[in-house]
């Protein structure tokens, strides 16, 4: 039960009395629809290489890797090393110089302008599908967090109100607010935002994982207190079989590295976009490079927590006398539920709702519910005060993933989907209008997804799903377009086609260990079955990849290709080099930043080997 | 752009920062702090937002006033090149 005091209350409130004030401040720059949707194209490096990570940094990001930092140890610190990292540097020194310099205003819009008007209609369409998928996500997700966590029982309690109102209330706060910041300022508004979330997630996780670390006696007290292959990224990849996520080097490298990470930091708009939004080319290649630089850092902040609260004793009843501010003495005892004494350290056992006991799997050994494990976290560790702080960082998480989406959004259906198939030739007052009723209408739909989510449970299994299906083929038709020039747009859609069609076949006929055919797959049939669902999904991405990549050289070496001068500028080989600015030092120029962040990567490998 | 984000960004760390270092000195020594050994982490870390928060306004006005003082194309000019 959490017991939120008026300071807790206070920093949440000034939180959100900030965000809507950034909305409120940056509502008399947006004169045109390029101000609302591409930040006016003006903004420096630093701001979008922030929001950057920040609009990543949603739901699956911090209770997802908390939760597989808890089930995996610190073999998740992967999708950072693998599938973040070279992804990140891939698309400031390779692909940006397309994005960025090709003009376009969204990536559905880059391929309308390398391939063809279906393409891009293909990838507008699901990507607007996506957008609007994740942000109802999100928005569940905290809802639901929100109830657990007991954060406005206290506020309904003292109304009156019923708590059964608890969930809507807390997915119409966010919404309300989200919406209210972006209807008025637009993608500087989300960015902005973004970018002091980024801060307030830092201030809220840092002191938890110090904390945390103290406690549990530093480095060496936590080595201790896991299994040892959980304090291992590298050990026993080799097979499926010896290490905690069942996956394999192939699987890790090709899977997670080359196509799903690349498929999203590469081709994603939701990321791009605060990248295309930097001011000149020179930022906007930079943007990926400096957002790799706290991103390296972020297994720290994200997954520690969840490994530290395996690793904690499974706590017992106890009673703690504590006194108030006011002096009043308070007896607190505290009797541990089935669900925290079934589970292991802070993380609770699943409940069955009918029997009150815990699930158990078919080994008989309880099923634990990991995306406690950071939230058990901050309620375990923070006093009163800095709860406040945590709760709210929690809270601009949600948010921050949630903006991105929208923002993406109301971009590419504006200008991908509106402008180009319903009312072509419109002022720009008009599109301005559209966005910002689109912004309403992706909120809207959110919602929607948000209580239609109801029967999801891992968030992030769910999510790579939807990617792997969708982005894992997307990778190759980006590559193939921006460094073959061959490459055709009948090519490219029908490559798509059969990627996604292949990931949902692969899907339907393979299942992970210890998993009912249905939602994990083997619904056509099971012909193979991996050691985990994540070595599935890795594997899922490269067939998807690799049918994508053979079908797009196929037909393009059977389709008329593009003349060369309506290329320029979209594929490696026919754009001329950039021009360096003359008084740039050389610390400034991307390659040196990609470097170093490259040997920053390495070296935190070996650390964690 | 002419809202320099560190403005806003610093002061509404500032406050954190001041709200948790009034609240952690007023609670220091209480039992709310038995859980993490007695650390008074409200005070502790409502010092370091605060800092942090105040370097951050600083910078921002700072480079802000310097925006003032030029002609307005240069100060888009410097603005360009110093990266805000």
């Amino acid at each position: 039960m959490t017991n939120l005091h008026s300071v807790d209350w206070l920093i949440m409130l000034l939180y959100f009395v900030f965000v809507l004030g950034i909305g409120f401040a940056l509502k008399r720059y947006m004169k045109t629809s390029k101000d609302f949707f591409q930040a006016g194209r003006a903004l420096p490096a630093w701001i979008c290489g922030l929001a950057f990570i920040s609009a990543n940094l949603g739901a699956q990001e911090v209770i997802g890797m908390g939760a597989s930092g808890a089930k995996y140890g610190l073999e998740t610190a992967h999708f950072y090393g693998i599938g973040a990292i070279p992804a990140m540097i891939f698309v400031g020194i390779f692909m940006m110089p397309f994005y960025y310099g090709s003009k376009a205003r969204s990536v559905p819009e880059f391929l309308r302008m390398r391939f063809d008007e279906k393409t891009r209609a293909l990838n507008a369409c699901s990507f607007a599908v996506m957008t609007v998928f994740s942000s109802g996500i999100s928005m569940y997700a905290m809802a639901r967090l929100i109830q657990v966590l007991h954060v406005f029982d206290g506020l309904f309690s003292m109304f009156g109100w019923n708590p059964d109102g608890i969930f809507t209330f807390a997915i119409f706060l966010s919404a309300v607010i989200v919406l209210a910041y972006i209807f008025l300022g637009g993608l500087t508004s989300a960015i902005y935002n973004e970018v002091l979330q980024f801060f307030l997630i830092i201030a809220g996780f840092l002191p938890l994982v110090l904390l945390g670390l103290r406690n549990i006696g530093g480095w060496s007290g936590l080595k201790a207190s896991v299994p040892l292959q959980y304090m291992h990224e590298w050990k026993g990849v080799e097979h499926a079989s010896t290490n905690p996520m069942g996956i394999e080097i192939i699987g890790l490298g090709m899977g997670l590295g080359f196509v799903l990470g690349s498929g999203y930091w590469c081709t994603d708009f939701l990321v791009i976009q605060t990248a295309m939004a930097s001011k000149n080319m020179e930022s906007a290649r930079r943007v990926p490079l400096i957002a790799a630089v706290p991103k390296m850092l972020f297994p720290f902040l994200v997954i520690l927590p969840g490994l530290l609260a395996i690793g904690l004793p499974t706590p017992h009843t106890t009673t703690v006398v504590s006194r108030t501010a006011d002096g009043a003495i308070i007896h607190n005892i505290t009797v541990v539920s089935t669900q925290a004494e079934e589970g292991k350290g802070l993380v609770p056992a699943k409940i069955n709702p009918v029997t009150g006991k815990a699930m158990l799997d078919t080994n008989g050994n309880p099923i634990l519910d990991y995306d406690m494990a950071t939230p058990n976290m901050l309620l375990h560790f923070f006093p009163t005060g800095i709860l406040g702080l945590g709760l709210t960082a929690l809270l601009a998480s949600f948010m921050s993933g949630m903006a991105g989406n929208v923002t993406a959004f109301n971009t590419v259906f504006t200008y991908d989907l509106y402008q180009s198939y319903i009312h072509k030739g419109g002022t720009d007052r008009h599109y301005m209008a559209v966005g910002r009723w689109a912004t309403v209408g992706g909120i809207l739909l959110s919602i929607a997804t948000a209580y239609a989510a109801i029967n999801f449970n891992n968030i992030m299994d769910t999510l790579q799903l939807v990617f792997s299906f969708v982005n894992a083929p997307l990778f190759a038709t980006f590559l193939l377009g921006m460094f073959w020039k061959r490459a055709t747009g009948h090519a490219a859609f029908s490559g798509l086609i059969a990627g996604t069609a292949t990931a949902m076949l692969h899907h339907g006929l393979t299942l992970p260990m210890l998993a009912h055919p249905g939602i994990h797959g083997g619904w056509i049939a099971v012909l193979h079955t991996y050691h985990s669902d994540m070595a599935q999904n890795f594997w899922t991405a490269i067939w998807a990849f690799s049918a994508n990549f053979i079908v797009t050289v196929v037909v393009s070496l059977c389709t008329k290709p593009k003349p060369e001068s309506e290329l320029v500028g979209l594929v490696h080989s026919l754009t001329p080099k950039p021009k360096r600015p003359a008084n740039e030092p050389w610390w400034e120029r991307p390659e040196v930043l990609a470097l170093a962040v490259l040997v920053g990567a390495i070296a935190l490998n070996i650390f964690f080997y | 752009m002419s809202l320099d984000l560190r403005i806003p960004m610093g002061l509404m760390f500032t406050l954190v920062g001041v709200i948790l270092t009034a609240f952690g000195l007023r609670t220091n020594g209480s039992p709310i702090y038995a859980g993490i050994k007695g650390l008074d982490i409200n005070l502790w870390w409502g010092l370091v937002l605060l800092v942090f928060g105040l370097t951050m306004f600083l910078l921002g006005r700072r480079s802000q006033k310097r925006l003032a003082k030029l002609p307005p194309e240069q100060a888009e000019d410097a603005d360009v090149r110093r990266g805000h």
